[in-house]
């Protein structure tokens, strides 16, 4: 309620009455010692300051400062930081470390026994292949791994933020506009929720894949990422559609949209000063949910065949081998297994932290 | 009661035929050719004429899906013999009856699904009530540590450790197969004992998680307290009044994993090599073996628009707020 006040009149100035702006900075003091920083913790706003300084703290500030002070959440955004780094950067990496995912070190220069089985122990790691080489072809599983991350979190992404705008746009039109387009759209995304999702993954990656080559020419790898896209994106954007929709259909009711619409405001002006503003937090902590799932979606289903094909290197992929040589060379596949853990971990906690610090009201 | 069960079994009918016409639309008709798919790489062209033929391609799209939809209740003959009434047609790869097919490979995933979920809404109940119970102690902490833990990890990392550690070394478990019921009973109960320990374990966590959450907030409501007052013991209160206001929302909870336990089972089969309808579809994909995915899909969703509306009742069941009508 605070905030939305001072969205609507302090903030953002969208009107400049006096008294409301006096009022403004009164709600603000009052919302001053519930808040958990410790007075004049972080910056310089003290409790003791004027009204006008205390006005330039935004919520997005706020939330800023009771992250930074989360020591969990902070540590857990350098790990997913730096996983973002690697992915970015995996050429550069595998350059400096001279070698590329797709050469047959072990076969060329006779690392492997006769069974494919790395010769060293613990999967052939040495100072030269610092996780050791892959059974039976040979590969460097570093180069692999980071590669695999690269493409894996690339379509993970593309995934979330294609699906988190469909979700957010989707569910603007329904809650603004509601009625008849409201109730089609609610029920088409019904409909869309009803279909199992892994079976839709495995059974319709084939067919869009077919809808760009035929099935008897050699399809290109970034076809394949496309379809992955596409198909993780269709039965994706529905959670964020429906909570968006909650929360515009409570907020279109309120005191300060009505506000700004009689003060003349269009409605694309109401809905990207006023309601944009209050539902973000709500999209960004849905998105830091997604995008470990859907990194995990997307590794499962590379995992199964039918996602990103070999050799392109892919997270997923690894584990398949893995699977196939785990009782002979179990070593390889903890490399693949524990970054996804520490990936998926840290996601996990940042999400938590981001939801803390964007609603200090949430009890764990 | 009767009047909610019609209203949505209609709409799940309405549901599954859309999700049918859909798929049905997605896999024949828009792929240039789905005789060609289905030929695979190496394909003469009298094949194709063939399989076109045997498909019935040269009707219009409607047509072919009326046909499909007919014979499903009614059976239909196909130019390669009859099919009889659930008719899904004849498998592209390997000329067999889908349906046949799939009764053979059903209770794999069904027992995976059920034994699964009996597991985790034991394990992630159970230990969110300890946790609610003993708040901040001890116990509550390591379960919340091993909940993200278990909220973490992929089947398919933590599927051939399992093995490796549990029936290799340690030979406590059976590693994993599934026999047909009638010929080893004892054999399929315990070699699907591991694959469903696994595949619970991803997800007791969030049940843990929501339970423990659910039982701290019901613990301060008012009829909590009235009942408190009233001088019942705390167990009582805790088991009786709060363990019931927190079960309507796990199962609701429940309602929606229901598509995810079965995306799990799909890959707890494959990591296990069992031959449940999961693999399967995994490899009529592979084989692009249209008929039989689109047996699977049709199956998969009618399982779980059902059990959504057991799901439903039993949520009416527990909360008597809810008045299903």
């Amino acid at each position: 309620m605070f905030r939305s006040i001072n969205d609507a009149f302090g903030r953002r100035s969208t009107l400049s009455v006096r008294g409301l702006c006096a009022m403004t900075s009164s709600t603000q003091a009052a919302t001053e010692p519930t808040d958990p920083l410790p007075p004049g913790g972080d910056s310089g706003t003290g409790t003791g300051l004027t009204a006008t300084e205390l006005i330039g703290r935004s919520p997005g500030s706020l939330a800023w400062a009771r992250f930074k002070r989360d020591r969990v959440g902070i540590a857990c955004a350098v790990t997913v930081l730096a996983f973002i780094l690697i992915a970015f950067a995996a050429p550069l990496i595998a350059k400096l470390y001279g070698k590329d995912p797709y050469q047959l070190y072990g076969q060329d220069r006779g690392l492997l026994n006769s069974y494919g089985i790395p010769l060293k122990p613990n999967g052939g790691v040495d100072g030269d292949f610092w996780f050791g080489v892959e059974p039976n072809l040979g590969r460097d599983v570093f180069t692999l791994l980071i590669y695999g991350i690269r493409t894996s979190l690339f379509i993970s992404l593309a995934v979330t933020v294609v699906s988190v705008v469909t979700g957010v746009l989707i569910g603007l039109v329904q809650g603004y506009l509601h009625g008849k387009v409201d109730y089609f759209l609610g029920r088409f995304s019904d409909l869309m929720l009803s279909f199992p999702q892994q079976l839709f993954f495995i059974a319709f990656t084939p067919v869009i894949v077919a809808l760009f080559v035929s099935p008897r020419d050699e399809e290109p790898t970034y076809v394949r990422i496309v379809a992955l896209i596409l198909v993780q994106f269709l039965l994706g954007w529905m959670v964020v559609g429906r909570l968006v929709r909650a929360q515009v259909l409570s907020l279109r009711e309120r005191e300060f949209i009505e506000a700004a619409r009689l003060s003349g405001a269009s409605n694309w002006r109401i809905i990207r000063k006023e309601i944009l503003p209050n539902i973000w937090s709500t999209v960004l902590v849905q998105a830091t949910l997604l995008l470990p799932a859907n990194v995990t979606a997307e590794a499962g289903l590379s995992f199964l065949g039918v996602g990103i094909q070999p050799p392109t290197p892919d997270w997923g992929l690894l584990f398949q081998s893995g699977a196939s040589y785990f009782e002979s060379d179990v070593t390889f596949m903890f490399f693949p297994g524990i970054a996804m853990l520490i990936f998926v971990v840290a996601f996990n906690l940042l999400g938590d932290s981001v939801r803390d610090a964007l609603d200090p009201k949430t009890v764990r | 009661m009767l009047r909610f069960l019609v209203r949505r079994l209609l709409g799940a009918a309405v549901i599954l035929l859309l999700i049918s016409a859909i798929t049905y639309f997605l896999f024949f008709f828009l792929p240039s050719d789905p005789a060609l798919l289905s030929c695979g790489k190496n394909c003469d062209p009298q094949n194709v004429a063939l399989i076109r033929k045997n498909l019935g391609l040269d009707h219009p799209i409607w047509v072919q899906y009326w046909h499909f939809m007919v014979g499903i209740f009614a059976g239909r003959d196909m130019p390669v013999g009859h099919c009889p009434a659930p008719c899904f047609g004849y498998s592209f790869a390997d000329q067999q009856l889908v349906w046949n097919t799939i009764s053979d490979r059903y209770p794999t995933t069904l027992s995976l699904g059920v034994g699964g979920a009996a597991i985790f809404l034991t394990v992630g109940v159970g230990l969110g009530l300890i946790s609610a119970w003993q708040q901040g102690k001890l116990f509550d902490r390591v379960a919340s540590a091993a909940s993200l833990l278990g909220q973490s990890v992929q089947i398919y990392f933590i599927g051939p450790i399992a093995i490796l550690l549990l029936s290799t070394k340690l030979d406590l478990l059976d590693r994993g197969h599934d026999p047909h019921w009638t010929s080893d009973p004892a054999g399929s109960v315990s070699g699907l004992l591991l694959p469903c320990l696994i595949l619970s374990v991803i997800f007791w966590s969030n049940y843990s998680r929501q339970t423990r959450s659910l039982m701290v907030e019901q613990m301060s409501e008012d009829h909590i307290r009235a009942a408190r007052a009233k001088g019942m013991t705390s167990r009582y209160v805790f088991l009786r009044y709060a363990l019931r206001g927190a079960m309507a929302t796990v199962i609701t909870i429940f309602g929606v994993d229901l598509s995810a336990v079965l995306g799990g089972a799909i890959i707890t089969e494959v990591t296990f090599g069992l031959h449940g309808l999961g693999s399967l579809s995994v490899q009529a994909v592979l084989r692009s073996d249209l008929p039989l995915e689109m047996a699977v899909m049709l199956i998969g969703a009618t399982i779980i628009v059902l059990c959504n509306i057991v799901v439903d009742m039993a949520y009416a069941f527990i909360d008597p707020r809810i008045r299903l009508s």
